[in-house]
């Protein structure tokens, strides 16, 4: 399958998620299906999905200690070690995960090849790099500050740190968002941000060839489906109003476990919810698994401590050598013209009489 | 044997693949001369007991496998999955983010997009989710999954066999998906059906049977190392004998053959006879084994079990001459197997003590439980210690580089100790530049058993970054010499050196140090450990 056709597959898939509760609310009017069975569906798919995943991950154990030294290591008193990137403890692992999981540090190192010639002699150079860092980072946070803005959805009262939070992702955009002064609500920095990086995300992958050549559709899939999820969200803030009251009441109703679906929200609201039921009910099976996947890597996981601290493989088991005997046995007469030292002689039948 | 293209030709590497291309699963491997090595010989396998052995080329359309191959592989796969963590993350968590994919030195060398790591990893991925994903076998492609057949099978080993397992890519890695740990399970895979490379098969057999990759029989080993004390001899007025499968030494020491066997890999070795000889009457202790006669470990390349069964030579040496601890020599994936397996496959090596300089004192703490000591930390402690007299000057000829082995960097973390060693030994040192050493380091193009000659091309393709990088030296600093701690390095940076840079050349560490000490009651030294003058005795008549 060439990238046209992951595209082309990943694109209508996601068209496909989104016209069938249009259909199925806007057409049929199943709410009760859209509002209720199909999001408690997804979330008990998503929940038991990854904590099997992890528990599968979990079952497989870690034979050797590889982690990968990105520093120099421990070693003399008077030689400057790098406590996180070559941890020698479990504490500079902690350091080495927070920054990998919170700063993508491993990202961060990214470089770009450069690839000419000089009256046909290679040179090779490695430029700065950090869009993909950027791009990542920023979709990552916003994505977090977008869902915990959501809790005044499902929380009533709403919490002081979603107000809190609410109020600086809508202050940064204040007087600069294009929209002011026309009656719509103020934008948010996060919703922005959120869209460019993913936008990015999905452009990267079109006009770089290397990326062409590497991206499958479950690489496009996620992100087309992550851009709807931002547009119908973005739409229904400043577009199509839904009757937010009546959202909530749903929202409440689902995390209370007495779902009721209200009359009168409008059909953009369940294409935004079923989109996120499907991004949420396809992650255990997908690459986003990764969320979790961080944090059980071995290369980032293991302190580089074992050649002091004995390291244990559960299935270690015995295997076939070659020993010292075996080897005396068919050089012995070689070894002892040579001079060299050895435990039995060539005439000895029985015991051994070690010669020094 | 394929002639290995000039380098303006190799050069022409084009990184874009073509926009309108069949995805890269359909497209089969072509199994090129130049890029592969050679098929494993039967009776290398049959010797270490490896299954199915026979007579193979890989360039043939048959390769003579078993029936069942498929169910062999779907089990061992399984199997692995069940017993590496490692392994099963790696096959569900990458997120094709392609930051690794321009980080490889068989990429940038090639323009192969199959060399991309995450390409070479995806290679198994598809396979894997296949055959083990419920999305893979309902949705197949659609779902990234693709049917084991002998195309899919060849290509695996073809490109298995191109990955050097430098694990440079795993450091850019935002998950720490590491490939060498795919290569070196892929690489198990294919030796379930006796397709291993005949480059990696004869030495696993040399070393299990002769204790060394070589094959170099014990009467053999001691021939050489007595003709290099004649050399030394020459050199310095002094002879320097050394002691061999000596009980009750206090110290065992251990290298890899490509030491004791070929240029310049021998000055190293003669570097290591000089410092145990100059430090005798200082109190060192120690022996070197015929039958533990190999720090490399081949096995590695073929499969856990494999570097298991031949590292077990060492603790079982140390423990049959009774000795108190363990000296290895300058190595890399040596060095990668002590420090992140030795331990677990073959320890406790209760039998012995930990680690102490009988010079200094220092106890070698970082060494606790393997008991084994890197040489180029005892002898940065013996300077730290100012226990050898050192004349620098004697390396004045040479302006010095060092290449960060893959192994010792990034899956030891050992950095520093060679530079220590190295700034006290030389007057001229420079650093290359920053991306391509220390954890970001490039592979020689050799590594993980690749350093055949009939994949010269390849190894001219691979080690191209490497080369980049000694030519910027080269040409700003008028280096001439890049200095290493790995066998394989000085085997294989020759070739390169002359195919992409000429004008500079290969030394160990320890070449270095055994040149500038000084001895007592030494004759005047004119000439360095290759018989080169020493500066300013240019004209000396022993020259």
């Amino acid at each position: 399958m060439n990238f046209f056709l992951s595209i082309i597959f990943s694109f209508f898939a996601v068209v496909v998620v989104v016209l069938i509760p249009w259909i199925g609310v806007g057409a049929l009017d199943l709410r009760v299906l859209f509002g209720i069975v199909i999001p408690y569906a997804a979330m008990a798919t998503f929940f038991v999905g990854i904590v099997v995943r992890v528990i599968d991950w979990g079952r497989s154990p870690v034979p050797f200690r590889i982690p990968t030294t990105a520093g120099q290591e421990w070693s003399f008193p008077w030689i400057k070690r790098n406590r996180i990137d070559n941890p020698k403890g479990l504490g500079g692992v902690i350091m080495r995960m927070l920054f990998e999981v919170l700063t993508f540090r491993s990202l961060f190192r990214n470089t770009r090849l450069e690839y000419r010639r000089v009256n046909g002699v290679p040179k090779i150079d490695y430029e700065w790099e950090k869009w993909l860092w950027l791009a990542a980072i920023l979709f990552h946070y916003s994505f977090l500050v977008i869902f915990l803005r959501h809790f005044r959805f499902f929380m009533e009262p709403v919490p002081a740190f979603v107000t809190l939070l609410q109020k600086l992702d809508g202050f940064m955009q204040m007087g600069a968002a294009p929209f002011n002064g026309f009656g719509l609500p103020g934008v948010y920095l996060t919703d922005m941000l959120l869209m460019a990086a993913v936008t990015w995300l999905l452009l990267r992958r079109i006009l770089y060839s290397q990326m062409r050549y590497i991206s499958l559709p479950a690489d496009f899939f996620p992100l087309f489906l992550i851009l709807s999820l931002g547009f119908t969200g973005m739409l229904m803030r400043y577009l199509l109003r839904v009757d937010v009251t009546k959202v909530k009441e749903l929202a409440i109703g689902l995390f209370k476990f007495s779902p009721a679906v209200p009359e009168g929200i409008g059909v953009i609201f369940y294409i935004h919810l079923f989109i996120l039921c499907v991004l949420i009910a396809y992650f255990p099976f997908s690459k986003l698994m990764h969320l979790a996947g961080v944090f059980l890597s071995p290369t980032r996981n293991l302190s580089n401590n074992s050649r002091f601290v004995r390291h244990v493989n559960p299935w270690n088991y015995p295997v076939p050598t070659h020993t010292y005997e075996e080897y005396e046995d068919e050089f012995r007469d070689l070894m002892i013209e040579a001079g060299l030292p050895v435990e039995k002689e060539p005439d000895a039948t029985a015991g051994s009489e070690e010669k020094e | 044997m394929a002639t290995t293209p000039k380098p303006e030709e190799t050069a022409k590497i084009d990184h874009r693949p073509p926009l309108f291309e069949k995805g890269w699963m359909d497209k089969p491997a072509e199994i090129r001369p130049g890029i592969y090595c050679y098929g494993s010989k039967p009776k290398n396998l049959e010797y270490v007991g490896m299954p199915f052995p026979k007579e193979w080329n890989p360039e043939n359309e048959d390769w003579h496998l078993p029936e069942n191959w498929k169910e062999i592989i779907q089990e061992g796969f399984k199997d692995r999955l069940d017993r590496f963590r490692s392994l099963k993350l790696f096959m569900d968590i990458c997120v094709r983010c392609g930051a690794c994919a321009d980080k490889c030195h068989f990429f940038i060398g090639s323009g192969d997009p199959k060399n991309m790591p995450v390409l070479r990893a995806e290679l198994l991925r598809s396979v894997y989710r296949k055959n083990f994903t419920t999305g893979g076998k309902l949705l197949g492609k659609f779902a990234g999954g693709r049917e084991l057949t002998e195309d899919v099978l060849k290509e695996w080993w073809y490109y298995l066999y191109q990955c050097t397992e430098c694990r440079r890519c795993s450091l850019f890695c935002p998950y720490g998906i590491d490939t060498a740990e795919v290569t070196i399970l892929g690489r198990e895979l294919t030796n379930l059906l006796g397709l291993n490379t005949d480059w990696i098969a004869a030495p696993v057999a040399n070393c299990y049977r002769t204790g060394n990759h070589l094959g170099i029989q014990p009467h053999a080993y001691k021939d050489m190392l007595e003709f290099f004390t004649d050399e030394i001899e020459d050199i310095t007025g002094i002879r320097m004998e050394q002691d061999f499968n000596r009980k009750g030494a206090e110290i065992l020491f251990i290298t890899p053959s490509g030491d004791v066997f070929a240029d310049p890999g021998t000055y190293t070795c003669m570097g290591y006879m000089m410092l145990f000889h100059y430090l005798k009457s200082l109190g060192l202790d120690i022996t070197w084994s015929t039958y533990a006669s190999e720090g490399g470990n081949f096995g590695y390349f073929t499969s856990h079990e494999m570097a298991k069964r031949l590292n077990a030579k060492m603790y079982a040496e140390a423990k049959r001459l009774g000795v108190k601890w363990l000296l290895g020599g300058e190595c890399g994936h040596m060095w990668r197997v002590l420090n992140q397996y030795m331990d677990t496959f073959n320890g406790p090596p209760d039998f012995m003590e930990e680690p102490v300089s009988p010079i200094t004192g220092t106890k070698f703490e970082n060494a606790k439980t393997t008991k084994m000591v890197h040489i180029i930390e005892f002898t940065a402690d013996l300077m730290k210690h100012g226990k050898l007299k050192l004349d620098p000057s004697r390396n004045d000829n040479l302006k010095v580089t060092f290449h960060d082995s893959c192994n010792p960097a990034r899956g030891m973390g050992f950095f520093e100790e060679p530079r220590y060693v190295i700034k006290n030994v030389v007057n001229h040192f420079y650093e290359m530049p920053p991306e391509t050493i220390r954890e970001q380091t490039f592979c020689c193009g050799s590594g993980a058993g690749l350093n055949a000659g009939e994949n010269m091309e390849l190894r001219m393709r691979g080690g191209l970054p490497r080369a980049n990088a000694v030519r910027y030296v080269h040409e700003k600093y008028g280096v001439n010499m890049l200095a290493c701690i790995c066998a394989i390095d000085r085997a294989v940076f020759p070739d390169l050196m002359n195919y992409w840079v000429p004008g500079v050349e290969v030394t160990g560490v320890h070449e270095m140090v055994a040149n500038a000490l000084v001895f007592e009651g030494e004759k005047k030294r004119t000439t360095n450990l290759r018989g080169e003058p020493l500066p300013g005795m240019e004209d000396e008549e022993d020259v």
